[in-house]
Formats: structure tokens, C-alpha cells, sequence
């Protein structure tokens, strides 16, 4: 009762606060702001409010505040763009995305499969909100009972949706996933500062690969180059069928499943150091686990695209607890927020322990910010979506320049090296291999994301166990089976027996046919390589950093078991069983009138000249020469989409303070920018 | 080629300056229509971004020309890789500013292989440091009084995010107290292990003065943890005092003189002072690349110095960024050179130390 009567007049205030023309006005240009840079892939709300920063000194609280939300917020809104409509996950909030909102766009289904996910997106955010406003009250201890071995139990749950994505080979589903956390294990590790499949020599791969990298990877490039092979637009009809009211009608009818997905999105955010990565994947197991009716999975389901956008913009509003509560960002841009925060006003609202005590009503403002934010959106995002839709209805081949331009530059921002580059390369050639066995891609990047988690809960929940232990047999069981523990061992459990016995129909590659023995079991015997070099280095890892080398050689260990048991089933198989799926065999790609390397070579030549001359000098001479020679463009039309790629790549560094890849060439003339 | 160009152009350089120190006084400084990139070695999300986003703004205001500042982040290798990169700027006319910390400090110190950098190469125009509150659970705290002869027999954890980043200090401080006190690696940043400690997992924790001020101090409050010991502040004379912003807490020195075994003067107390200032005093620090002519580095000392003498300046610092200590000009230049000294005795303590307690290898 005491709670209730200090949040109503609080939650008063904050309307108060936030219903004024001008908070409103400002909310709303941070919105638009939010959306300009939010649909561009790999960027996101970073780099949107490192350009708000230096505004924000002195700024009138809500004012700022309603800025910088806004533009928070509408993120993982609009990074579905980029998903839905080309097959790039946008952020990690929108992996999952991918899966089925690709292929309703492929199908024709653009628009619907949009407006389904804005719908959701926005009733997610408005279930966040609600959710958060009597949640927060009580949140403190909830968060506080999620100790080391709750939080490993949280990364194994989220690890066993590989099992529902695994594909229909269930071995080669482990192997991807294994082999997915073997690469998230590549650079330092974090216990003991021991060095995993890289030197001093090559600083690069010392922090390890950058989730924005594996993520364009693994989905981006392999769709780009597919569908650049079929020279057709991204939508087979070359129409746009349904219309956008279908995809409202359609969250309508799954209302129930947004609703669900939204509380999981809510709760996994509210937890502190998991970052919501995995949200929309559980979210997306969840939904497949609840269908009855699995087989359009991977193929245009829309309710694979409910679940996920439910789920996404919830976990933002969740997230809020651990940054205003302990003051510990749960993401990326909720650390330049919490920073931001500080520097408004006179600096007296201080983010941590006392933001309930002191600032309930600002509490109550960010919350119901957010939600307002998220409405404003997804309206916009709505009003634009049938109009940007028509992007599927484009020959394919004028776009894929502009796309590999995009993700060239978002890769690069990641770590400002033309190594960056060199790996999304290198992750892109495994995720069109992936691709052409079908291996599942999920399991490999929900292994990539968790493998880190994964390790450091591990050893530290080891560490923490043995020192409770040696106070006490009791104590030490107490610590590791709490009530939360042994509830999340049982739903991991069901899930993942559940989800093995579904995985058989979820074909998110679609059917591929199999043929010859020798392909797929040349790649398996690659991987198989890799990760025996990969446990071979972690074995060689001295005793006296060994917190870095149980998790890669247990890891190891289990994947190459996998490996060697798939191969002998290889052996043994005929030669049309699904193990050998192949997309070179049969189906578009096999029909297509390009070929694979051919088409890989183009992109490939841009990573080259970049290297030599610097990235802009280089996107000028590879966009020239795509619309000349590949798309068979004419001389003026050629000249002028690649001048409008040009301007536009520099105007978006420009306005974002960004620098460009350099090349040889810069290291030995002073250029002025953009060339530098 | 890049030599020959470097030479060229420091040629010509030095041309210029000679005859613009003939001719006439040299101009000052002018900086308008132009962008200072204050580069910092870490991401978005640190102390250090923090730092520099507090200064830009204010900076812009008091350079000549009043200049765009904008900072630009280049995380990698535990800020080594933005400083590999900043030592092989040339570009010495005010728009190529870096922000280092200690985390850019030991690495350098120990000799850590990934170093390409030269300290004494940069011009320093700014210097700030904070200080450090170690503090218990209560169990813990009961134990304590002022000092740590009744923690020896005890276990502690405590979370950490590196034995070779600043958690070096307090390890070491709470060794030589003859406390057995075990690090739990992997915490992502200082916030993560005071959560640590909320949970009731770690049983000690340590943060420096602004983030003790913001998040501890209320868990001190409401009982649930209780302050042991400063690291102290230097004084003029580079002796240790009591923490000004914490005058009522002992320092790391008086708990050790009154603990029995631990001593304030022989090797490992040279080594932990001499880390403690690298890390504490002079934590953060401004610069200009090699070879900045002195009358920029003049330009940029002076600005900062001018943000220092406004007079709402004590008080938005002090909200935003905590109580730290500031240095300009020569100030700097001392804090910087003391940041740096650390004899080879105290360096080769603290690697053998590292080696044995944690296996951390640094050749």
C-alpha cells in the first residue's frame, strides 16, 4: 500500500512532465533522427547518440531525456528494415527476424510481413512499459537473487534453442553451434589473459570477432550474394501482394503470442550482464514451440516475425532496470545514455541505487518515454513501410552495390581496421557455405553470442561454488541450486527435448535436395580441421591460466565428437539422404546464371582496392564498374547511381563524424577527407 | 618514403619556426573553422568516454577559435591499440588531441608486448586523478578495526577485471595486509563487482571516489557494506595523506602500520606506491602528439587551465565527474612524470608477483 501511494503521484508527475508540446516535439525528433540512422544495418543507437552528446551539457533534463529516447527507442524498430527487406539483421535485437521475415519478402509479402512487425514492435513496447511501471517498484531484490549460477543457467537456456533450430540433422545443428562458440572464443580470454587462436603478432583477432562482423556475415552476405547470383529482384513475384493491413490483422490474430513474447522480452532484459542478446531467439524458439502447424517455419510464417518484434522492443524497456537501478548498462547504448544522464541539467539526476528513492518521477518519465516513443515509431514506420517495400520490386543487381557499400561500412565502424573488412570476408565464406549444406546459421550465431557469457558465468560460478563449498557442504548447494536454478533447469530440459523433436520440420534454408557425397562432406571435414587446431591451441595453454582453457577444450571436445559421428554417418548414408543437403545440386541456386565465385569476386575485388586505395576511392571504381559491367547499365545511368552511392556514404560519415577504411595508398600521401 | 616525408616536413617545419622566431612574435593560435579530434582509447561506455565528453564542450569554448571538439573512441587491446595508433600521429597543429588512462599507464609500465608507445614522446596539457575506498561486508566489517590482523585467517572474493589493470593496487594492498582474498575474473567494469557485492557473492569490493560516491555509498548507509581504507592522496611533497574527499576514512598506509607484517617502506611498499600513483593521482591525462610545437601545447594547457578558473566549474565537475584533482601546464607535466617513474625494482616485483599469485605472463 505505502509502494502504491508514493508511484501514483509520481507516475502523475512524470505525465505531467511529459505531456508538453515541447517534450513532445523533442521526443519526436529524436525519433526521426532514431530512424534515419536505424535503418542503416550495424550502426544503431551508438552511433545516433554519440552525435546527441555534446548537446546534451546543461540541457534541460526532460528535454534531453525525450531526445535521446527517442532515438533509443525506435532502433530496434526500424532496424527491421533492414531485415525484412534484405536479409540483414539490422541489430542483434533483430536476428531472428531474419528467419521469416526474409522469406516473406522474397514471397512477395513485404509489406505485410513490415506492418505484422511494427504492430508487434509497438505492442511489445507498450507491454514493457506497463509491465515496468509496477515492476520497478519491487524490481531491486528480484535482480539481486540472480547471482552467477542463475545467470549461467539463463546462457544455457538461451543455448538450447539450438536444439529447435538445429535443422533437420541434429548433429550438424551441435557441430554449427560448437563450431560458433569455438570462433566466439578466438582472442584473450577474460579469466586469465591467455591467448586463443591468435598472437601478439596479429593484435587484431585479440579482442576477438565483433558481434556486428559474424552478424553481417553469417546472414547478410550469403542472401546478397544468393540472390545477386538469380540477377531477379528480391521478391519472386515482383510484386508486393499482401498489403499492410494483412500484417495487422495478422499480429491482431496473435495476440496472445505477442503478449507472451513481450514478457520474455521484459524479463530476460530486466537481468543484468546478458545484454538481451538472446532475447528474440528465445522468443522465436518460444513461438515455434507454441505453433501447431511448424512447416512454413524458415520459409514465411508470419508469426516467426510476431514472436521476435514482440520480444525486441520489450527487452529495451527491460533493460531499464539494471541501467537505472544499479547504474549497470545493459547494452551498448544504454552505457552512452546512462553517461548522457550525467550531463544534463545541473548533473543532479545520478543514475544507480538512489534513482528510485530520489527520481521516481523521472524514473516514471524515461519508462513511459520510451513507450511513447515506440508509438510515434512505429506510426512512422507504418506510414513508410508500403512505400519502402517496393524496394523488393527492384532488380536485385542495382541494389546488392549499395548493400555491400553499407555493410563494408558498418563493419568497418566496428573496430576502425581494414581487418574488419578482412573478417567479414572471411565469416561471410562461412556463412555461404553454411548456407549451401544447410547448416543452421542460428545455431552458429546463438554459439557466437553466448560462447563469452557462457565461459566467463562458468568459471566464475566454479570460483564462487568452491569457496561456498569450503565454508560448508550446505552452503555450497544452497548457492548453486536455488529455486531460480532448478527452475530453469527443468524448462531448459523440456525445451530442449521439445525442441529436438520439432526441429526435423523447421527447415529455415528451406528444402534443400541433396546429391553428390563428396561437397558436404569436403566442408564437415574442414570444420573438423578447424576445430581440431582450435582445441589443439587451447590444450597447448599452460597450466597456469587454465580458467582460459577448460571452456575451448570442453567446448571442443563435445563439437568435434559431433563432427567425427556426423562423418561416419556420411560414410554410411546414401547419397539422397538430407544429411547431404546441398544447394549447389538443385533449386535456385543451382539454376542460377551466375556463378558463386564469380559473383564473390566482385566483392571480394572491393575488400582488394580497398586495401590498396583507400575505401572511397575504391567503392567509386567498384560501383562504376558493377553498373557498367555486371548490371550492363548505361554510361550516364551508371555514372549517376554511383555518384548518388558516393555522395550518400559521405554524407552519412560526414553527419557522423566517421572515418573510412584507408589503403596503402594513404599511408604514404596525405589525402584530404573523405579520402583519407 | 614516409621517413624521407617525415623528414621533409620537419624540415620545412623547423624552416618556418626559425624564421617565424626571426621575423616577428609568432602569431597565436588560432583554431576557428577547425575540428580538434580528441581520440580515447576505450569505447563509449567507460570512465574515460565519460571524462572527455565532460571536457569537450568546454574545451571548445576556451581554445582560440573556439574549434569544434569532438571525441572519437577507438577501443581494442585494452586501450593499446588507440595508443599504438596516437604514436604514430605527426600531426601536431591542435586537431589531433588523446585521452589515456591507467589502463594505457600499466601495460606500459609492466611491459606488456602489445606496447608500441612512448610516454615521454607526448606533450601533456592536462592531468586528473581520483582515489580509491575499499570496503567489506558486514560480517567482514565487524572483524575490522582499523586494522587487518583479525581478516588474516578469512576468505574473500572479490570480483575483478584483470590482475594487470588497475585492480593491481588493491590486490597487492590487501596482500601485503596478509589477506587472503581471491579474484574472481571476467567483470566487465568496476559497476559489475560492486553488483557482485550486492549479491553477496563478493564479500570485498573496491571503487574509486566518484563511483563510491554514486553507488556505495548508499549500500554504506543502509548498512549493508562498511568503508576499511582509502589509497590515500599525494600531497605536494608526493607523500601519502588522507583522501580529502574521505577525511574520515584511514588510508591503505595507516591500516598496513597498524597490521602486524606489513610494512610501509621496503620493496613491495615502493612498488604498490609507485603503482598506486600511476594509477590513482594521475589517471587520466590529456595529449598532444611528438613534436606539437610548444607554443600549441602552451594553447591547449592554457585553455584547459581556463576551464578550471570558471566559476561554476568546482561545482559541475563535481556533479558530472566526481572530486578529482586537476593539472595543467607544468602541473601536468610533474603529475605525468611521476605517473610514468617506476623504478625496475618495483616493476620487476610486481611481474614476479603477477607470475606466481595469478600466472600471468607478460614476456
Amino acid at each position: 500500500m505505502e509502494v502504491i501511494a508514493t508511484a501514483l503521484p509520481a507516475l502523475g508527475d512524470a505525465f505531467g512532465l511529459i505531456l508538453q508540446p515541447v517534450v513532445l516535439g523533442y521526443l519526436v525528433l529524436g525519433v526521426v533522427m532514431g530512424l534515419a540512422v536505424g535503418v542503416f544495418p550495424g550502426l544503431g543507437g551508438i552511433a545516433g547518440l554519440s552525435l546527441l552528446l555534446p548537446f546534451m551539457f546543461g540541457m534541460d533534463p526532460v528535454l534531453g531525456l525525450a531526445l535521446m529516447i527517442g532515438m533509443v527507442a525506435v532502433v530496434p524498430t526500424s532496424d527491421t528494415f533492414a531485415s525484412v527487406l534484405m536479409g540483414i539483421p539490422g541489430s542483434s535485437a533483430s536476428q531472428a527476424t531474419v528467419l521469416d521475415g526474409f522469406p516473406m519478402a522474397k514471397n512477395g509479402e513485404a509489406a505485410r510481413a513490415l506492418s505484422a512487425a511494427f504492430a508487434s514492435s509497438l505492442f511489445g513496447g507498450l507491454v514493457g512499459a506497463t509491465f515496468l511501471t509496477v515492476f520497478i517498484l519491487v524490481a531491486r531484490p528480484i535482480v539481486l537473487e540472480f547471482r552467477t549460477p542463475e545467470m549461467l543457467m539463463i546462457t544455457i537456456f538461451g543455448l538450447s534453442m539450438v536444439a529447435i533450430l538445429a535443422g533437420r540433422v541434429p548433429l550438424k545443428g551441435l557441430a554449427a553451434a560448437g563450431l560458433g562458440m569455438m570462433i566466439g572464443t578466438i582472442g584473450e580470454g577474460d579469466s586469465a589473459g591467455a591467448l586463443r587462436m591468435s598472437t601478439y603478432d596479429m593484435p587484431y583477432l585479440i579482442d576477438g570477432l565483433k558481434l556486428v562482423i559474424v552478424g553481417l556475415g553469417i546472414f547478410a552476405i550469403p542472401e546478397i550474394v544468393g540472390l545477386l547470383r538469380q540477377d531477379k529482384s528480391i521478391s519472386k513475384t515482383a510484386t508486393l501482394g499482401a498489403g499492410w493491413m494483412t500484417g495487422v490483422r495478422d499480429w491482431f490474430a496473435n495476440i496472445w503470442l505477442s503478449m507472451r513474447c513481450s514478457i520474455i522480452g521484459v524479463a530476460v532484459g530486466v537481468i543484468p550482464g546478458l545484454g538481451g542478446s538472446v532475447v528474440d531467439w528465445i522468443a522465436y524458439g518460444h513461438t515455434v514451440q507454441s505453433t501447431k502447424d511448424r512447416e512454413k517455419f524458415g520459409q514465411g510464417e508470419v508469426r516467426g516475425v510476431i514472436g521476435p518484434e514482440s520480444s525486441n522492443n520489450a527487452k529495451e524497456g527491460g533493460g531499464l532496470v539494471p541501467t537505472l537501478l544499479f547504474g549497470i548498462p545493459g547494452s551498448g547504448s544504454m552505457a552512452i545514455f546512462i553517461g548522457a544522464i550525467a550531463l544534463l541539467g545541473s548533473g543532479d539526476i545520478e543514475v544507480g541505487p538512489a534513482m528510485l528513492r530520489d527520481n521516481l518521477d523521472i524514473t516514471y518519465s524515461i519508462v513511459w518515454l520510451l513507450a511513447l516513443a515506440n508509438v510515434v515509431g512505429t506510426l512512422l514506420c507504418i506510414a513508410a513501410s508500403g512505400g519502402i517495400a517496393k524496394l523488393t520490386t527492384i532488380r536485385f543487381t542495382l541494389l546488392a552495390p549499395f548493400l555491400f557499400m553499407l555493410i563494408s561500412f558498418a563493419a568497418f565502424q566496428s573496430g576502425q581496421n581494414l581487418m574488419d573488412l578482412v573478417a567479414l570476408f572471411a565469416i561471410g565464406l562461412i556463412g555461404i557455405m553454411l548456407r549451401r549444406f544447410d547448416w543452421s546459421r542460428p545455431a552458429f550465431l546463438i554459439g557466437f553470442v553466448l560462447a563469452d557469457p557462457a565461459e566467463t558465468f562458468a568459471n566464475q560460478a566454479v570460483q564462487i561454488a568452491t569457496f561456498r563449498f569450503k565454508k560448508g557442504m550446505a552452503e555450497g548447494l544452497e548457492f548453486i541450486f536455488s529455486p531460480i536454478v532448478i527452475i530453469l533447469i527443468i524448462i531448459t530440459v523440456i525445451s530442449v527435448v521439445v525442441g529436438l523433436r520439432q526441429a526435423k520440420n523447421i527447415m529455415a534454408e528451406g528444402d534443400v535436395k541433396s546429391g553428390s557425397k563428396r561437397a558436404p562432406m569436403v566442408f564437415a571435414g574442414v570444420i573438423l580441421a578447424y576445430v581440431l587446431i582450435a582445441f589443439a591451441d587451447a590444450w597447448m595453454i599452460p597450466a597456469s591460466q587454465h580458467a582460459d582453457k577448460v571452456f575451448p577444450m570442453f567446448v571442443g571436445g563435445v563439437t568435434i565428437v559431433a563432427l567425427v559421428l556426423l562423418l561416419i554417418q556420411m560414410m554410411n548414408r546414401e547419397e539422397t539422404d538430407t544429411m547431404f543437403a546441398d544447394k549447389e545440386v538443385d533449386g535456385d541456386d543451382a539454376k542460377a546464371p551466375n556463378g558463386l565465385w564469380s559473383t564473390l569476386a566482385w566483392f571480394a575485388g572491393l575488400l582488394l582496392i580497398t586495401s590498396l586505395i583507400g575505401f572511397i576511392l575504391a567503392l567509386a571504381m567498384f560501383l562504376v564498374a558493377f553498373f557498367r559491367f555486371r548490371a550492363g547499365e548505361s554510361w550516364p545511368r551508371t555514372l549517376l547511381l554511383s555518384a548518388a552511392g558516393i555522395a550518400f556514404m559521405c554524407m552519412m560519415a560526414w553527419v557522423l563524424n566517421r572515418d573510412f577504411p584507408p589503403g596503402l595508398l594513404q599511408s604514404y600521401v596525405t589525402l584530404p577527407w573523405p579520402f583519407t | 618514403m614516409t621517413d624521407f616525408l617525415k623528414v621533409t616536413r620537419r624540415a620545412i617545419a623547423g624552416l618556418a619556426a626559425a624564421t617565424a622566431l626571426i621575423a616577428v612574435p609568432a602569431a597565436a593560435l588560432d583554431l576557428s573553422g577547425e575540428t580538434v579530434e580528441w581520440t580515447i582509447p576505450f569505447s563509449e561506455k567507460g570512465g574515460s568516454a565519460k571524462w572527455a565528453n565532460f571536457f569537450a564542450p568546454l574545451l571548445s569554448e576556451a581554445l582560440p577559435g573556439n574549434p569544434t571538439v569532438v571525441v572519437k573512441f577507438m577501443p581494442g587491446a585494452g586501450s593499446t591499440k588507440g595508443a599504438n595508433w596516437f604514436q604514430k600521429q605527426s600531426n601536431g597543429d591542435g586537431t589531433v588531441l588523446f585521452g589515456s588512462s591507467g589502463s594505457t599507464q600499466f601495460p606500459y609500465l609492466l611491459g606488456d608486448p602489445r606496447v608500441r608507445y612512448e610516454y615521454n614522446d607526448w606533450e601533456v596539457v592536462m592531468a586528473s586523478g581520483t582515489g580509491g575506498v575499499a570496503y567489506l561486508d558486514p560480517d567482514m566489517g565487524a572483524k575490522f578495526d582499523g586494522s587487518a590482523n583479525n581478516l588474516k585467517g578469512e576468505d574473500f572474493i572479490y570480483g575483478s577485471q584483470g590482475a594487470t589493470r588497475l585492480d593491481l593496487v588493491p590486490l597487492l594492498a590487501w596482500k601485503m595486509l596478509g589477506m587472503n582474498v581471491e579474484p574472481v575474473f571476467g567483470i566487465k567494469g568496476r559497476g559489475d563487482g560492486r553488483l557482485m557485492f550486492e549479491r553477496g557473492e563478493a564479500n570485498i569490493d573496491y571503487q574509486t571516489s566518484s563511483g563510491f560516491l554514486k553507488g556505495s555509498a548508499a549500500l554504506v548507509e543502509s548498512g549493508t557494506a562498511v568503508p576499511m581504507m582509502t589509497w590515500g592522496a599525494l600531497d605536494a611533497d608526493g607523500n601519502i595523506v588522507r583522501d580529502p574527499t574521505f577525511p574520515d576514512m584511514p588510508t591503505f598506509k595507516e591500516v598496513c602500520e597498524a597490521t602486524d607484517g606489513c610494512e610501509t617502506s621496503g620493496e613491495a611498499w615502493e612498488a604498490w606506491k609507485a603503482f598506486f600513483v600511476a594509477g590513482f593521482p594521475a589517471q587520466k591525462m590529456a595529449f598532444l602528439p611528438k613534436g606539437t610545437d610548444k607554443e600549441i601545447v602552451d594553447a591547449f594547457a592554457a585553455a584547459f587551465a581556463k576551464v578550471q578558473a570558471r566559476p561554476d566549474f568546482a561545482e559541475i565537475s563535481a556533479k558530472r565527474l566526481g572530486k578529482y584533482p586537476m593539472y595543467t601546464g607544468s602541473g601536468a607535466a610533474g603529475a605525468k612524470a611521476q605517473a610514468i617513474t617506476v623504478n625496475d625494482s618495483a616493476k620487476a616485483f610486481v611481474k614476479t608477483w603477477l607470475a606466481d599469485d595469478y600466472g600471468v605472463s607478460l614476456d
